[in-house]
């Protein structure tokens, strides 16, 4: 199945595509914030991602599933271009990144300001170990996009508070629990007010009772209708929050749907073999 | 900090120590002192502010330097590279006469440096000497910042990245304050190190402290106490640089609780 992107050309391409009933709930009228098309990746002779392509549409949460080594950090960090996509097309609400024919993105600006419209959260956190909690939240704010310092702070101070560390704004992240700087780093990526979220693996590097905490969070931002793209191990939780889930097998989508078909009744042996190996 | 101190072994040290300086001051020829005390002063003064000056460019040097290393393009990190190893692998001495003798010489004999308002600069030994310490405190610290500015984490860099942190705006905000954070240390120690060889410049006729002993003793013919005052200055010198960069350090945030 192949995904048509709201760009301008491929607009009325899309709209008679819809043809699968489960795609033209999906499609309704939500315009498309992050769209992947055909995407390819090698790090040398290594092809890492052989053609894949996926949407989500504003307020969609999509889930990325698969094992170790499958591409899923891969195809997140291409979608905000930490990694020089192969080939393929990348549109984040609508607007395509130019790319040179070598495939680098030609403009270096237009790459920053999507990159700050796209909040991403990683594995490791890598909050700014220098800098203390509440600088890590305004430091881009204030120096990149020119936000008034007070302004800045205040919306920090509410951020801070929403993820439960309203006490920790002085603290250097050496001093948080894993937890506490993994919810510090969404609250920072929350502070560029992204149009979407991408988390890679937000739990993975946590001690299981550290787990709940952030979830609770990640939560949260879908329920209040916020974009994310998400790689997780947390099935149950991937199955509740998800509208969409992709499941990937070595550079290519082996099966997607909505959660309830994908976990209920998955069709691939690998994707059943997968979920066995999880659970 | 006071117990460690205070442990028998350190007690009897320090008697023997402070033994060994009351001895000398009582028991040595200090009638010199007062005469050639303002020369102190100025050769004092000269060594402090060749050292800090030399700091401070050698230092603005040094960080391009280990930038270009750390991850610049061929074309900037050989040339770094190769600077570093030349001004490490040679002596300063060296560095120093080939200034000042080389292009100390060859200045005169060229007329559009000869009529210069540069010129009366340059017909001075103290220039020279400045920017030979400058350029050996950039070989030694473009080495260490070269380390610094790759052990630079991962990850922090990728999460300035990922949040469309401009370029420069990553080097100035992110990777430039936690490379010199993880080099505080070793360059408190490179200080003292430049802070000792700073009397190499007494061969080129500049008068810091060093020279200035070495004046008083070819004048009074007394040997030991000019030098016993050097290596308190030196001392002294060393102490003030050793508690800044502690203190400096201290108002750092510790990695780990
Ligand atoms: N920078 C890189 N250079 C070379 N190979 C890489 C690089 N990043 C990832 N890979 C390879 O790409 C494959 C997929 O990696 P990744 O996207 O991290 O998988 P996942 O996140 O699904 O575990 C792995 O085989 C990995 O070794
Ligand atoms: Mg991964």
């Amino acid at each position: 199945m192949q995904v048509g992107c709201d760009d301008g050309k491929a607009m009325r391409g899309v709209q008679e595509q819809m043809s699968t009933a489960s795609q033209a709930v999906r499609n309704e009228a939500r315009p498309e914030a992050i769209c992947v098309q055909n995407l390819h990746k090698s790090f040398g002779q290594h092809e890492v991602l052989k053609g894949v392509s996926i949407s989500a549409r504003e307020g969609d949460v999509v889930t990325l599933i698969g094992g170790s080594g499958s591409g899923k950090s891969t195809l997140l960090r291409c979608v905000n271009f930490l990694e020089t996509p192969s080939s393929g097309r990348i549109l984040i609400g609508g607007e395509e990144v130019r790319c040179r024919p070598d495939g680098t993105p030609a403009d270096r600006r237009q790459i920053e300001r999507i990159r700050q419209s796209l909040g991403m959260v990683f594995q490791q956190f890598n909050l700014w170990t220098h800098k203390t909690v509440l600088e890590n939240l305004i430091e881009v704010p204030v120096q990149v996009l020119g936000k008034p310092r007070d302004e800045a702070v205040a919306m920090a101070r509410k951020l801070l508070d929403r993820v439960g560390l309203k006490t920790k704004e002085d603290a250097y992240p050496a001093f948080l629990s894993g937890g506490q700087q993994q919810r510090a780093a969404i609250a920072r990526a929350l502070c560029m007010e992204p149009r979407a979220m991408l988390f890679d693996e937000p739990t993975s590097a946590l001690d299981p009772e550290l787990v709940g905490e952030v979830l609770a969070v990640i939560r949260s931002l879908a329920d209040e209708g916020r974009t994310m793209l998400l790689v997780t191990h947390e099935m149950k939780f991937a199955r509740e929050v998800s509208d969409h889930i992709v499941y990937l097998y070595n550079g290519l989508i082996e099966e997607e749907g909505p959660p309830d078909q994908l976990f209920g009744a998955p069709q691939s042996a690998r994707l059943q073999q997968f979920l066995k190996s999880v659970s | 900090m006071m117990r460690v101190m205070l442990q028998p072994h350190r007690i009897v040290m320090l008697m023997i120590a402070l033994a060994l300086v009351v001895w000398i001051v009582l028991a040595g020829n200090w009638s010199w002192l007062p005469k050639y005390a303002p020369m102190i002063g100025q050769g004092i003064w000269r060594t402090v502010w060749l050292l800090v000056l030399s700091l401070v460019i050698g230092f603005a040097l040094a960080v391009p330097l280990g930038l270009a290393q750390a991850s610049g393009p061929w074309y900037l990190a050989r040339p770094a590279q190769a600077f570093c190893t030349v001004i490490r692998g040679t002596p300063l001495l060296l560095q120093i006469w080939l200034l000042y003798f080389g292009l100390g010489a060859l200045f005169p004999s060229i007329p559009w440096i000869r009529e210069s308002d540069l010129w009366p600069l340059l017909r001075q030994a103290w220039p020279y000497a400045l920017v030979a310490l400058s350029l050996s405190f950039a070989g030694y610290e473009g080495e260490v910042m070269r380390g610094a500015f790759a052990s630079v984490p991962r990850g922090q860099l990728e999460a300035a990245r990922a949040m469309g942190m401009p370029r420069r705006k990553i080097l100035s905000r992110i990777s430039f304050p936690l490379a010199l954070r993880s080099v505080l240390p070793t360059l408190g120690g490179e200080t003292v190190l430049q802070l000792k060889a700073t009397p190499l410049v007494a061969t080129i006729t500049v008068v810091e402290i060093y020279a200035v002993t070495s004046r008083v003793r070819q004048d009074t013919l007394i040997i030991y106490e000019p030098l016993f005052l050097l290596a308190a200055v030196y001392l002294v010198l060393a102490g003030i640089i050793v508690a800044l960069f502690r203190w400096f350090e201290g108002r750092q945030p510790r990695r780990q609780p």
